[in-house]
């Protein structure tokens, strides 16, 4: 049986490690392959770099981490943020990444799912979600809707129809991330969750509010998300990902012990 | 020195990475010299198996792999790799090289797991893999220790050849082979430490195969 997967994920801006709360605010809070490589000696099972730089300048700079981590890391990671060419996801593959996340780029250009995965497989296309709870409508009749660049733009888009959209699209795996969680601490959105892992059939990231390890333990169990995305709970010390993984498997969800 | 074989399959750079970090000289490569002057090949692959073979015929690899193994040299095939040494699979109706009996099959989506819940494909993730033979692959690897999988399609062999398995909504083959040509269906070089020592394992094997002759 797989193992359910616990994801640092590191914003990186300049190169340099940065934690915002509700997208803002960012500040730079340390060096981000020193600390890929810290959570995987913890056990992380997979890491995330978000770019938050990508769109503008920077980007070469993102690709010079991605291949220092690729050759002191030997667990899978992902890059994302301003990924919106198959050529960037060939440049971040090459520079050793297993994985590309597409968040605003796939709305504004839904076939980047179909290509990417034509070209390196959909195990490789991660497609990334923000979503935002609205009041129930016509239009959004989940009454969870998908905005874009950082939580700022409304796009009109339901966000359980998304999900299934991109899974024909042939996407891989779907990352949601709850804007109204984010950065909160307060658990992730279970409700927002569970109905997008009950309505695909390819793994889902749960990401935003992590406070606590039982937060983590409700997304996988509660939410059946295949893996739990977390932020700030590591980065600032509180919590080892060793500990999260310990707690886990206390509550009994199966996670890997040994690494 | 290792060979990793360049059949264009992608992935090759993580493989060489992982030996860069552990310290082993290795050298992607498709020229039948520098192979036959290797200790041992590393097979890699991600892809489908239709393209993978039509490049391994294109660039001669075919031939060069079938002589050196009939010459005794250690191999390791790993994902992809290790479904195209089995006679056939169903990804694109394909022939493949038929270095060891069997062939693939492909996770069907009413298959659950242990929990009773649908299975996802690809499996993707970390799983244990548990050995029914001695392997020495495995020297001073845990039991408990985990590997990284991504794959819809599941080596297959002839019951001789079955030297690990793993579950997910089924029992299958996780590690193929007989002594000195191995395959894994799961990634050791991203399967954190337990992965790399198999892979330092490998080497370690080849070297003694080689003083050996």
């Amino acid at each position: 049986m797989l193992s359910k997967r616990i994801i640092p994920c590191l914003d990186v801006r300049n190169g340099k490690l940065t934690k915002g709360i509700k997208f803002e605010g960012n500040v730079d809070i340390g060096d981000p392959v020193e600390t890929a490589r810290r959570y995987y000696e913890e056990g992380a099972d997979e890491i995330v770099f978000y770019d938050i730089t990508a769109s503008h300048e920077g980007r070469g700079i993102m690709l010079k981490v991605v291949e220092a981590v690729a050759s002191q890391i030997f667990i899978p990671f992902s890059v994302g943020g301003g990924i919106s060419t198959v050529a960037d996801m060939r440049d971040v593959l090459l520079a050793g990444a297993e994985k590309i996340s597409v968040n605003s780029a796939a709305v504004k250009t839904p076939h980047i799912i179909s290509e990417g995965a034509a070209a390196f497989g959909s195990q490789c296309i991660v497609v990334g979600m923000d979503v935002l709870r609205v009041p129930a409508s016509e239009a959004i009749p989940s009454g969870y809707e998908i905005v874009i660049h950082g939580g700022r733009k409304h796009t009109g888009i339901d966000a359980l129809w998304w999900a299934k959209e991109v899974e024909r699209l042939g996407a891989g795996e779907l990352c949601i991330n709850s804007i109204d969680a984010d950065g909160t601490k307060d658990g992730y959105e279970l409700t927002l969750t569970r109905l997008i892992t009950g309505n695909v059939r390819i793994p889902v990231i749960a990401s935003g509010g992590a406070g606590n390890p039982q937060h983590m333990v409700d997304a996988v169990t509660t939410g059946r998300a295949s893996a739990a995305l977390i932020a700030s709970i590591v980065h600032y010390g509180e919590y080892t990902v060793t500990d999260l993984k310990n707690y886990m498997a206390d509550k009994g969800v199966k996670v890997r012990r040994i690494w | 020195m290792l060979a990793i074989l360049d059949y264009k399959a992608g992935n090759l750079t993580s493989v060489k990475r992982a030996l860069d970090y552990l310290s082993i000289p290795c050298t992607i490569t498709a020229d039948a010299d520098v192979i036959a002057d290797c200790h041992g090949l590393i097979f890699p692959g991600v892809g489908a198996a239709g393209s993978a073979m039509v490049n391994l015929r294109q660039s001669g690899l075919h031939d060069v792999m079938a002589r050196e193994i009939a010459a005794g040299k250690p191999l390791l095939g790993i994902c992809l790799g290790c479904q195209i040494l089995l006679e056939y699979s169903p990804e694109n109706d394909t022939k493949t090289l038929g270095l060891i009996p069997g062939r693939c099959d492909m996770f069907t989506p009413d298959l659950t797991e242990e929990d009773g819940a649908p299975i996802n494909i690809p499996h993707m993730g970390w799983n244990t893999v548990t050995l029914k033979k001695d392997c020495p692959l495995f020297d001073g690897i845990s039991a408990e220790s985990e590997f990284y999988f991504v794959h819809s399609y599941y080596p297959n062999p002839a019951p001789e050849y079955v030297i690990a398995t793993t579950y997910y909504g089924r029992e299958f083959c996780s590690v193929h082979g007989r002594d000195g040509l191995w395959s894994a269906q799961f990634h050791p070089e991203k399967s954190g430490r337990p992965g790399l020592r198999m892979l330092s394992n490998f080497y370690d094997y080849c070297r003694e195969a080689a003083n050996a002759q």
